[in-house]
């Protein structure tokens, strides 16, 4: 009976040991959760998960004070990428945050601008071009489509234009053939 | 909707067109079938496949599936077709109704239906049949010889009723059976079943009919409907480990010449493993899918608790047959 | 030569009906020049080629319109002399049907050259060279449009030792290449020399198909006096003529994907861009014209050589039309093809053939099934791909996953779709699956710059604050001693004395 207790006991210490170490030696720097969820996170930085930026929200999941809902340039996609890393369940784009719409880029109507500098110390990405009383403009590739400039305008110069298709950009479609079911079919 | 897109041609045998080329392939064998052991067989055929439309017209309703296109696929009557073939063919008729209620609905529908399936319909329905009813499964008819002394009514007599003392005289185990329960009672093999008719008659109408589904296998082989890969890897491994076994000791295990020819050995190389939903789709995969049934068939026929492990063996299999696929990917062009 | 005998295969393939007869009664024919001539800037692989005229300018036969924009791109010149009507978006010859940028040239039919310099690429050497065939216009005339100069530059990096030339020519219908080489064989073989010497292989293969007897007579007669350039037969199979598949069947190497055929020390070129190449060395003629097969329903099958530009309907138009009227025309073959989006597109670089479509080629198909695991796919697939699989994982958008199972080995051939027993349309599913991969990767791309700029932006917020900061402390630190209750008192009687001088200024005003 003794010697059985001695024998847990001793591998109990044992085990303890090697996973002490193997916490101390093996420890990952940083959260990296938080970045993995900023890898599905769509890098727009518009704040309409009421976060400012997408780093932060992703923080917030990842303490577990905000919802994976709450991202709607990510959409539906972004929402189970999320629900599957995290291993909770999927839930609809929660609509209080915002509706899911197709990628807009920015267009600063040149005639309008005053060139008061506002909207570039509101873009995220640093992807307006411009200086006090100079022209301004939207650096197309940059524009993240997250409307932050669009209130802070004073003229209201600023509209959104959604990227329409062309040859460039243009992609093969879900393949769409039939296989109806017997309620649809007429005879 | 106008095919919009590449290839703008198309060659192909429809599904529909396959099916009818195995049901064409199985008809030699059921011949032959027919010309040794009567009309029983062609019952249990019939009403095997009246139920098989009559429950898949009924689930695709059900389903919400369009069922002009699903009917006319062949598949539930194929799967039919086989079950019928391999339960005696003495049975009553409430054997095969419940045989292809169980083929069609739950081994084909519940599991998704066409292309989903994950067990081969046709041995689920006879391993049903025979776990649940297995005094009326061991009860085979013997050839011609006693049969021709029947008539058509009273044939239909038996198959209705099922009627016990014509079935008694009638009837017996197969040779693998009766050889196996010998060996279990450490007799030796007589010549003779125990009603005095000669296991040898019931052997030689078992090459027969093996031979018929030989024909009707080769048949598929040149229509491409199948590959070599399943049926003669099967063949061999079982010739091979029947061999061993035999070399070791001939008097306690059969010779691979019987265990080829008797029981459903070559209907289920040629027709059973071949089903391509629930085999493999890989060629290194069907070889190893039909080593593994070979290798179950022998071992359940010799130390298993059944006379024929060709449904069991094939069960198995198909659940390893996802593993399989993933393990055998074959080499794709420049990466190997 | 040993390597010629022998047999290699590849792993599946399809014989279809060839239908080659159809367009092969005639000689090439050629069409007067066009009253319009619309030419895309966009017709290779590679970035669009940058404009050098405005509307209006008068240009040459065999000028330049847009250069090259960058190393992989190409040129465009004009196939013929007159004025550039306008520069806009039109419709090209493309799946999505969208417009693109194209230059409308309206001839002058003088049809007069610029002047043509041949090339003496003996004297200034093969770099030299390699630069003004960047600006040659050519480009891979099999349907591929590669920019020929990054091929022919490729032996800088790697020697390269065989030269393979592609007249298999696998698809049904298309005679292009066949026609080509029955009429022109002699250009070809010059060609063969020139560009051999050129990229100095030792060897050169010809791979054609043996349904094309005629042109294997001719091209044989051809090359027998010369050394190091040998024919090799392979059997009829489609999709033998794509470059990867050739090059096993010719000399048993497989090339995997992502790898180049010039690592093994192997270039192949189309037959038709062997020509182009020669005429432009040997005579200075840029890439302007190219022979495009007009097939299928149609009343006068035949082919047409004709100048990049010309309006299709004047090919469908001088072909008679077509027999059935259904309006629907197929651009390059039937297993690769796409359908055009409309009849009034030009001919580019890629068009070798137009395939009117026949009945049985555009009706409704029937009802897939669902999979039934038979595997044919995986028998026919060229590539020895696991169609199934791909289809299983596109269909349900598992794109990692079918990316792991070589998706994008895939060639697009068709062979699965050809021989499904369910009707699965399996080609259109990897494509959109490609098309998904690809956006989503460029998505990503976008996501990591974006998160970049975000991150810059907040490291530079957080160093102006610090230097503000630091500037106040600073300031702070030079302004303590002073009295600040004197300040504001000098500073108010500086106010009061403005206003009385203001009021005093205003009263004499009045006054």
């Amino acid at each position: 009976m003794l010697t059985s207790i001695l024998i847990i006991l001793f591998l109990a210490v044992i085990i303890g040991l090697v996973l002490g170490f193997s916490s101390v030696q093996f420890k990952v720097e940083g959260d990296p959760i938080i970045e993995k969820i900023d890898s599905i996170l769509p890098q727009t930085q518009c704040g309409q998960c009421s976060y400012p930026g997408c780093k932060p929200y992703a923080t917030a999941i990842a303490k577990g004070d905000a919802d994976i809902n709450q991202c709607p340039p990510g959409g539906e996609k972004g929402v189970r990428a999320l629900a599957e890393l995290m291993g909770v369940e999927y839930k609809p784009l929660n609509e209080s945050h915002g509706i899911s719409k197709p990628k807009a880029i920015a267009f600063i109507d040149e005639d309008t601008c005053i060139g008061c500098t506002l909207c570039i110390q509101a873009c995220p990405v640093d992807a307006i071009l411009g200086a006090a009383k100079q022209m301004h403009t939207i650096i197309e590739k940059e524009c993240t489509g997250c409307e932050l400039c669009l209130p802070p305008c004073p003229v209201d110069c600023i509209s959104m234009e959604p990227i329409e298709e062309n040859a460039e950009n243009w992609k093969w479609k879900y393949p769409v053939y039939s296989i109806s079911t017997s309620k649809k079919r007429v005879n | 909707m106008i095919n919009q897109q590449s290839p703008f041609i198309k060659k192909a045998p429809s599904v529909t067109w396959i099916m009818m080329l195995v049901m064409l392939a199985l008809i030699p064998g059921i011949l032959a079938y027919v010309f040794l052991f009567g009309i029983g067989i062609l019952l249990n055929l019939s009403i095997a496949i009246i139920t098989a439309l009559i429950a898949e017209y009924l689930i695709l309703r059900i389903r919400n599936l369009p069922i002009k296109l699903f009917i006319t696929d062949g598949s539930a009557i194929v799967a039919a077709s086989l079950l019928a073939i391999s339960i005696p063919s003495i049975a009553p008729w409430w054997i095969i109704v419940i045989g292809t209620l169980f083929t069609i609905i739950v081994a084909k529908h519940l599991y998704g239906g066409l292309g989903s399936n994950l067990f081969n319909p046709a041995m689920v329905g006879y391993a049903v049949l025979l776990i649940s009813f297995p005094a009326v499964m061991t009860k085979w008819s013997l050839p011609a010889s006693h049969l021709l002394d029947f008539n058509l009514t009273q044939q239909i007599q038996i198959f209705m009723y099922g009627t016990k003392n014509i079935i008694d005289s009638v009837s017996s185990a197969t040779p693998l059976d009766y050889i196996k329960t010998q060996i279990f009672l450490n007799r030796p093999f007589e010549l003779n079943f125990t009603n005095g008719m000669p296991i040898n008659s019931y052997f030689n109408a078992s090459i027969i009919i093996s031979l018929s589904f030989l024909i009707g296998g080769i048949f598929m082989w040149v229509k491409k409907i199948i590959t070599w890969h399943l049926p003669v890897t099967f063949l061999i491994s079982l010739t091979l480990i029947s061999s061993i076994f035999w070399l070791i000791d001939s008097t306690r295990y059969l010779s691979p010449f019987i265990h080829l020819f008797s029981g459903g050995t070559l209907l289920c190389a040629f027709f059973i493993i071949t089903d391509p939903v629930s085999g493999p789709t890989t060629p290194k995969g069907k070889i190893f899918f039909a080593f593994g049934v070979a290798l179950l068939v022998y071992l359940i026929r010799v130390f298993g608790g059944y006379p024929e492990g060709v449904a069991f063996a094939v069960i198995l299999m198909n659940i390893c047959v996802p593993l399989i696929d993933s393990l055998t990917q074959p080499k794709v062009f420049g990466h190997e | 030569m040993k390597l010629l005998d022998k047999i290699f295969k590849f792993n599946g393939g399809i014989n279809a009906e060839t239908q080659k007869n159809i367009s092969t009664k005639n000689s090439i024919k050629s069409l007067p020049i066009p009253s319009e001539i619309r030419l895309p800037l966009r017709q290779h692989i590679g970035k669009m080629a940058k404009l050098k005229v405005k509307v209006g300018d008068q240009v040459l036969k065999g000028e330049l319109i847009a250069e090259a924009d960058g190393n992989i791109s190409a040129a465009i010149h004009a196939p013929t002399s007159g004025i550039v009507k306008s520069i806009e978006k039109l419709l090209i010859p493309h799946p999505s049907g969208l417009p693109d940028f194209c230059v409308t040239l309206i001839p002058d039919n003088n049809d007069k050259w610029i002047k043509k310099i041949p090339i003496d690429w003996k004297k200034i050497g093969i770099e030299e060279t390699n630069k003004l065939i960047l600006n040659s216009g050519i480009v891979g005339l099999g349907g591929a449009a590669f920019p020929s100069h990054l091929k022919l530059g490729a032996n800088r990096n790697n020697p390269i030792k065989t030269l393979i030339i592609n007249a298999a020519e696998c698809e049904p219908y298309i005679t292009c290449d066949d026609m080509l080489m029955r009429e022109h064989g002699k250009d070809l073989v010059e060609g063969i020399d020139l560009v051999q010497s050129l990229i100095g292989a030792e060897e050169t293969i010809i791979g054609i198909e043996d349904n094309k007897p005629e042109a294997f007579k001719i091209i044989s007669n051809l090359i027998e006096k010369k050394p190091n350039i040998y024919i090799k037969v392979v059997p009829t199979i489609y999709p033998s003529g794509d470059a990867k598949r050739l090059i096993f069947l010719i000399n048993g190497i497989k090339i995997p994907k992502e790898k180049r055929s010039s690592e093994y020390g192997i270039q192949m070129f189309n037959v038709a861009t062997i020509v182009a190449i020669f005429r432009f060395i040997q005579h200075g003629e840029p890439s302007l014209s190219r022979i495009v097969t007009i097939t299928g329903n149609i009343k006068e099958p035949q082919n047409y050589e004709v100048l990049f530009g010309t309006p299709l309907q004047y090919l469908i138009k001088d072909a008679g039309g077509q027999k059935i009227k259904n309006n629907t025309f197929i651009m390059g073959g039937p297993m690769m093809g796409f359908k055009l989006p409309s009849i009034d597109v030009s001919v580019t670089k890629t068009m070798n053939c137009v395939i009117s479509a026949e009945p049985e080629m555009i009706q409704a198909p029937e009802e897939a099934l669902p999979c039934i695991r038979c595997a044919k796919c995986a028998e026919a697939c060229p590539v020895s791909l696991q169609p199934q699989e791909l289809f299983w994982l596109s269909k349900s958008d598992q794109f990692e996953k079918a990316q792991n199972y070589n998706l994008f080995d895939c060639i697009e051939c068709g062979c699965c779709s050809y021989v499904c027993p369910s009707n699965i349309p399996l080609v259109q599913f990897y494509r959109y699956a490609k098309s998904e991969i690809i956006a989503q990767s460029i998505a990503t791309e976008e996501a990591g710059i974006a998160r970049e700029r975000n991150d810059f932006r907040i490291l530079r917020l957080d160093r102006e604050k610090k230097e503000r900061a630091e500037r106040n402390a600073q300031r702070k630190a030079e302004n303590t001693g002073v009295d600040k209750l004197k300040l504001i008192e000098e500073k108010r009687a500086e106010i009061s004395a403005a206003m009385d001088r203001i009021k005093n200024d205003k009263k004499l005003n009045n006054d």
